[in-house]
């Protein structure tokens, strides 16, 4: 399967191979577990034959199932009983197989996870990894196409990961575990079969540092998570019709990088930001907001795109206007640059997702 | 009841911890309406035997649970007293460093491992440690306080639920006092069978409702010692009653809600007077004398601590 970004993120010389995102996933726990016994992985699935669609596959047979198991379905419970495991120095990577599960998390994430380190005065740690897959498209439909990364960016006490490539997937969740805090990782499902050069030895993608994934100087385009690859997409429409776009992963999005972002939308003096999630509260308004905030420049244009503001349907024509895609980025960049031309829109054909091209289903 | 006939030096080591806990929050109470205590507190009094006689049974390296009406539990499984009281007066010598208040007590040295004000959290957190205590398999285990409030919500049953499927070390202690902030039993459960609930997870489940110390503390040692030898989860529910109100230093049986003539035969068999009437005066004495010097000291210490340091708003939000 080709991917839009098959090179490393950090460049040629990180003697990897080419790795698939969930097998990305999946080295970094086996990695992690052999490294430290208090490292272990539970959650409703991780250890049945389909093993969370792979990430999780082999682990079992090595680690035995005192350290890779079910649960009950009891996602409020499990998430309490990772974070005592946590504080009582065991290093817990709690799995649900949608985003959408989370919710039933959020009391314990919110009011305990996020707390128990300022509440009891720096006495307990909470090194508590939280995985989660955002399950777009094929008909997902409105409970399991989710991203609800800003829910948790809000939290102070989170950490919020939304790796783009398998590269990242990797080394964010060896930093995951690694990390004394609570920390969210937002995984795509449409990733998951996307391949990049991941280097074989453990690595970390640390917490709080972005990276330009192509330089550009006419607009600063911030992806989150798969828009990464859509944005890559659209900056090569652009391209073509003379416009140059910087296109940044955050990766971390919280903590955010907020200073990398900025100083290119200083530079170009543009900043859109494509997510996917909700634009309203959303991941797109901390990072416009902070930037406006950090360069004081009023005169940087700003923009957001993301989800329609409306529930996510199954129907495969409203399921595509659900979305942005590189179409819906490159026509907003081109009306920020040229207010005075008339609307342009690619070719509907090169604007599709880059995984619905490739992704069947059923999953 | 079958509880042989207590020695003395048990009956004084109970009785000292009892005192303590009463005399505590009584100081407490006294304190309160000065404002210098800035943080809503839970009181235990008369409830504490539940604490004392638990706790009693336990090892340093057992970890107790306890909730926001925690200072008892806190106090017995060997919490500083003064690190506590500088906590409920904001203090940077507090446990929590004044981040936590009255409701967030903690000492992780002591097997004190936190409070949580939102009602029913610390199960699961709870059974999370004992979930690492088997990983370890050192033999310590984790008693869970909770209150009757708390078997009502979610994560009481999926924490039972997991715990009894793990063979967790953990004993469950419901504190049934009856009310749940103003609100009786009789308006939140259609039965009062909890046990019979708890039991169809398959944990051995008991209610001891005769407010004895002694028969409480011998039920603890026997669930204890079974879960040390692998034994899986335990629950006792234990009926006790709150002498004060939900949140504050005062007796609130003028409010209407509850009369006062439930509190009579429990002030009657109250645990700390039943105590002091089995040691020697001479010896009482000596505990209580001791006791008040202890809990003086330990608001002295909070009194004259500093608070602290308006930079220091930012730590310990990571790690």
């Amino acid at each position: 399967m080709s991917s839009p970004d098959r090179s490393s993120p950090d460049g040629a010389s990180s003697g990897g191979r080419l790795l698939r995102y969930v097998d990305a996933l999946c080295e970094a726990f086996a990695q992690e577990m052999r490294r430290d016994d208090s490292v272990f992985l539970f959650g409703l699935d991780v250890d049945d034959h389909k093993a969370i669609q792979g990430s999780t596959r082999g682990l079992l047979a090595e680690f035995g199932a005192e350290r890779v198991f079910t649960t009950p379905l009891s996602e409020d419970a499990m998430t309490g009983v990772a974070i005592g495991a946590a504080m009582a120095g065991m290093r817990p990577i709690h799995t649900h197989i949608r985003m959408d599960f989370l919710l039933l998390c959020m009391n314990q994430l919110v009011n305990i996870a996020a707390k128990a380190h300022y509440m009891y005065g720096g006495a307990v740690k909470v090194p508590l990894v939280v995985r989660s897959m955002i399950g777009k498209s094929w008909g997902q439909g409105a409970q399991h196409s989710q991203a609800l990364h800003s829910m948790f960016m809000h939290v102070p006490g989170l950490k919020v990961v939304a790796p783009s490539n398998a590269h990242d997937a990797k080394g964010c969740m060896i930093a995951a575990v690694r990390d004394d805090n609570p920390v969210i990782v937002m995984e795509h499902r449409l990733l998951y079969p996307t391949e990049a050069e991941v280097p074989e030895a453990p690595y970390e993608v640390k917490p709080g540092k972005a990276r330009i994934v192509a330089p550009g100087d006419d607009v600063t385009v911030v992806g989150i998570s798969n828009m990464v690859l859509e944005c890559l997409r659209a900056r090569e429409l652009l391209a073509e019709v003379g416009i140059s776009a910087e296109v940044i992963d955050p990766i971390w999005l919280s903590p955010l990088d907020i200073d990398t972002i900025a100083r290119s939308a200083a530079r170009t003096g543009r900043l859109l930001v494509a997510d996917n999630g909700w634009t309203a509260c959303g991941a797109g308004a901390e990072i416009v907001a902070q930037v406006l905030e950090r360069t004081g420049d009023a005169r940087i244009a700003v923009r957001r795109i993301g989800f329609e503001p409306t529930t996510c349907p199954p129907s495969p024509p409203l399921e595509a206007r659900f979305y942005p895609n590189p179409g819906t980025v490159a026509s907003t960049v081109h009306a920020m640059l040229r207010p005075a031309a008339a609307p342009w829109q690619p070719d509907p054909e090169r604007t599709r997702l880059a995984h619905q091209i490739q992704f069947r289903g059923p999953f | 009841m079958h509880v042989k006939e207590p020695a003395n030096d048990l009956v004084a080591r109970l009785y000292r911890q009892l005192r303590l806990i009463r005399t505590l929050e009584e100081e407490v109470a006294r304190v309160y309406p000065t404002d210098r205590i800035k943080s809503p507190v839970h009181l235990s009094i008369g409830q504490e035997f539940v604490s004392v006689a638990v706790c009693d049974v336990l090892r340093p390296d057992d970890h107790v649970s306890i909730t926001y009406r925690g200072h008892a539990a806190y106090i017995a499984k060997g919490g500083d007293l003064d690190a506590m009281v500088a906590e409920m007066y904001g203090k940077a010598a507090g446990c929590a460093g004044g981040r936590g208040g009255s409701m967030h007590l903690v000492d992780m040295a002591a097997g004190v491992i936190g409070a949580s004000a939102v009602v029913g959290t610390s199960i699961p957190v709870a059974t999370g440690f004992a979930l690492a205590a088997r990983r370890r398999a050192g033999g310590s285990v984790v008693v869970c306080f909770l209150g009757d409030g708390a078997t009502e919500e979610g994560c009481f049953a999926e924490s039972l639920n997991f715990a009894a499927l793990h063979r967790l070390p953990i004993l469950f202690v419901c504190e049934n006092n009856g009310y749940a902030i103003h609100e009786p039993l009789a308006k939140r459960w259609a039965t009062d069978r909890l046990v019979e609930r708890v039991a169809t997870y398959g944990i051995p489940a008991q209610r001891i409702d005769s407010g004895d110390l002694f028969e409480l503390r011998e039920r603890a040692a026997e669930a204890v010692a079974a879960m040390r030898d692998g034994g899986g989860p335990a629950f006792l529910e234990v009926t006790c009653y709150r002498w004060y109100e939900h949140v504050g230093p005062n007796r609130d049986y003028d409010q209407g809600y509850r009369p006062e003539s439930e509190l009579a035969p429990w002030a009657e068999t109250d645990q700390v007077a039943r105590l002091a009437a089995l040691l020697p005066a001479g010896e009482r004495e000596r505990i209580d004398a001791e006791v008040d010097r202890r809990v003086a000291a330990a608001f002295a210490f909070a009194e004259e601590s500093p608070f602290p340091d308006p930079e220091e708003l930012h730590d310990h939000v990571f790690a």
